[in-house]
C-alpha cells in the first residue's frame, strides 16, 4: 500500500465530510443527539492539519496519527469508534501490506469498541459489506452506496438510536452514511490490496 | 439561569484553576488538560484513576491524594473526557506497578476509558479497570446498557486507593473490585432537576410540591414521581428498595453513605440519615461506617443518595478507615 495514495484519501474524505456536514447533522438530528457532521468535520479538519504538520513517513503512521486526532477531536461515541478503527487498522498496517487485512482489523476494532454486530444499524453495516464486497473483488461505489442506503430498512439495537426503537426505521444511519464516505473516498484515492 | 461563573463554556477550566489553586500542596494540573494529580509520589504501586465528566463535584478532582487517587480525568460538563486526554494521566500516574481504572457505566465513558487503555498497551503501561453499575433504579438509561454508576463510585476509589497504598497489586486489586462493587447498592430522590452552565435551563422540572426517585446524575429519568413527603417516607421508599436489592439478613455487616445532590443542605442530608439509621437498626443490621455530605453533585440539583455497601470482609471496613491525604473525603 502507497503512503501517498493513503494520505490523499484522507485528504479526500476530510473534503467529503466537510462538503456533507450539514447533511450528516441532520441525518443525525433525526435519530441522534445532531452532532455527527460538526463533530466529523472538526476532527478530519484536525487530521489534515495534523498530517502536514508530521508529515508520517509510513502508512501505519498515518492511521495511527488519524486515529489519535479523530478520538481527541471528534468525542461523542464517533471518536472512540472511528479512532478505534484507525488505530486497529495502524497496528494492522504495521505487519501487512494487504488492504482487506487492514480493514477487517478495523472493523474488528469498531465491533470491539462498540460492542455491535453487524444488522444493528451503526456503521458497521456499511463496512462488513464493503469488506465483503473487496475480498470477492468487486467492490464498487455501488457496492457501497447500497450498503448505506440499506441502513434506512435496519431498526437500531445500538447507540442513541436505539432508543427510537421501530421508530428509527426509515432513517439512514449517520455514521454509516460517513463511513460510506470514507469507502468512496478510497476507491478515488485509488487505495487498493496492491 | 443565575450562576456564579464567567463564560459558560470555560466552566471547567476556570474551577480547575480554582481547585489547583486552593488545594496546592495536594495537586496539581496537567498542562492543556483537565487531569488533575496528586503531588506525592507513590513509587511502585499501582495508579488508581477515575474520572468522567465535570459537574460532579468533588468527584472526582477531590478524591485525588494519598489512600484514594493518583489522578481524575475532568471532561466537559456530563460529558465523557477523551481518551488522549485518559491517557495523559494514565502514563503521570503510573509508577511502574500499573494503573487502575474505575469507571462509573455511561456509554460514553466506558468506550473513551477502554480506547485509553488500549492506547496505554501499545506504550507498555499495564491497565486494568472495573466498571462501576451501582444505582439500582432502573435499567438501561438515556446514557448507559445496564446500571448506571453513582454515589457508591466513591466508596470503590476509597477502598481500592487504600488498598493501592497498602502495596496490592494490579491483579489484586481488580480482584478486590470485582468483589467490592457487586456489593454496593445506591438509591437516590431528587427535588429539583440540574442546570448545566451552557443549557442554561434545568435537564428536567419537577412541580413545587413534587419528587422524583431514582433520577440520574445527569437528569436521566427515574422509576417515579409522586409529592414530596416527609424524610421518613422518603428514607422508608429508598431503604426498602435496597432491602429488597440486597436481601438484608439480620446482624450483616454494612456502610453507608448519604450523599447530597448539589442544592441539599446538610441540615436535611442528617435528618434524612437519622431516619435511614432508624430503619437499618430495625432490619436488625450493623452499620459499622457512615459518611454523610457532597460526594458525587449533580450541578445545583436538589435531593440525594443513600448507599450501601455490604462489608463481606472485615478488611473492606479497615479500607474505608484508613485516613488520606484528599479535598474532600
Amino acid at each position: 500500500m502507497n503512503v501517498e495514495a493513503v494520505k490523499k484519501w484522507m485528504i479526500l474524505f476530510t473534503e467529503k465530510v466537510n462538503q456533507n456536514k450539514a447533511y450528516l447533522s441532520e441525518l443525525d438530528r433525526a435519530i441522534g443527539d445532531g452532532d455527527h457532521g460538526m463533530n466529523m468535520a472538526r476532527g478530519t479538519t484536525e487530521v489534515m492539519a495534523a498530517l502536514e504538520a508530521k508529515n508520517p513517513a509510513t502508512v501505519a503512521d498515518v492511521f495511527k496519527l488519524t486515529g489519535m486526532t479523530l478520538v481527541s477531536k471528534v468525542g461523542g461515541a464517533s471518536g472512540p469508534l472511528y479512532g478505534s478503527a484507525f488505530i486497529s487498522m495502524a497496528k494492522e498496517a504495521g505487519t501487512t501490506d494487504s488492504l482487506l487485512a487492514i480493514l477487517q482489523a478495523g472493523l474488528n476494532g469498531i465491533e470491539k469498541r462498540g460492542q455491535a454486530v453487524p444488522g444493528e444499524k451503526t456503521m458497521i453495516d456499511t463496512w462488513q459489506p464493503v469488506i465483503k464486497a473487496l475480498a470477492a473483488g468487486n467492490l464498487s461505489e455501488q457496492t457501497i452506496a447500497d450498503a448505506v442506503a440499506h441502513t434506512k430498512e435496519i431498526k437500531a439495537t445500538k447507540g442513541r438510536a436505539s432508543y427510537l426503537g421501530e421508530r428509527s426505521i426509515g432513517h439512514l444511519d449517520p455514521g454509516a452514511v460517513s463511513s460510506g464516505y470514507l469507502f468512496e473516498t478510497m476507491l478515488e484515492a485509488g487505495v487498493t490490496n496492491d | 439561569m443565575k450562576k456564579i461563573i464567567n463564560q459558560p463554556e470555560e466552566v471547567v477550566n476556570d474551577m480547575l484553576e480554582g481547585f489547583v489553586y486552593a488545594h496546592s500542596d495536594l495537586i496539581e494540573r496537567i498542562p492543556e488538560t483537565g487531569v488533575i494529580i496528586r503531588k506525592q509520589e507513590t513509587p511502585h504501586k499501582v495508579a488508581l484513576i477515575s474520572g468522567g465528566g465535570s459537574g460532579h463535584e468533588p468527584a472526582h478532582a477531590g478524591f485525588v491524594g494519598a489512600g484514594m487517587l493518583s489522578a481524575a480525568v475532568c471532561g466537559p460538563v456530563f460529558t465523557s473526557p477523551t481518551p488522549d486526554q485518559i491517557l495523559e494521566a494514565i502514563q503521570k500516574a503510573d509508577n511502574g506497578a500499573g494503573v487502575f481504572m474505575v469507571i462509573k457505566n455511561y456509554s460514553g465513558d466506558v468506550m473513551n476509558f477502554d480506547m485509553a487503555k488500549e492506547l496505554a498497551e501499545m506504550e507498555d503501561i499495564a491497565v486494568d479497570f472495573i466498571i462501576v453499575d451501582d444505582d439500582i433504579a432502573v435499567e438501561d438509561s438515556t446514557y448507559t446498557a445496564g446500571k448506571r454508576g453513582v454515589a457508591g463510585t466513591v466508596f470503590v476509589h476509597k477502598i481500592l486507593g487504600a488498598a493501592a497504598e497498602n502495596g496490592a497489586s494490579l491483579t489484586e486489586i481488580k480482584a478486590l473490585a470485582e468483589k467490592i462493587v457487586p456489593n454496593i447498592k445506591t438509591l437516590g430522590v431528587a427535588l429539583s432537576g440540574a442546570t448545566a452552565p451552557e443549557v442554561g435551563k434545568p435537564g428536567f422540572t419537577l412541580a413545587e410540591d413534587e419528587i422524583e426517585f431514582g433520577v440520574g446524575i445527569h437528569g436521566e429519568p427515574g422509576y417515579r414521581r409522586e409529592k414530596i413527603a416527609p424524610s421518613k417516607a422518603l428514607a422508608q421508599e429508598i431503604v426498602s428498595k435496597l432491602k429488597e436489592a440486597f436481601q438484608f439478613k439480620p446482624d450483616e455487616h454494612y456502610g453507608l453513605l448519604v450523599n447530597g445532590l448539589g442544592s441539599t443542605p446538610l441540615m436535611e442530608q442528617y435528618i434524612f440519615t437519622n431516619d435511614v439509621g432508624s430503619l437499618l437498626a430495625a432490619e436488625g443490621l450493623n452499620v459499622d461506617f457512615k459518611k454523610v455530605g457532597d460526594f458525587m453533585t449533580s450541578i445545583d440539583m436538589a435531593g440525594l443518595s443513600l448507599t450501601l455497601i455490604r462489608l463481606e470482609e472485615n478488611k473492606w471496613l479497615d479500607y474505608l478507615n484508613v485516613p488520606t491525604k484528599t479535598i474532600a473525603w
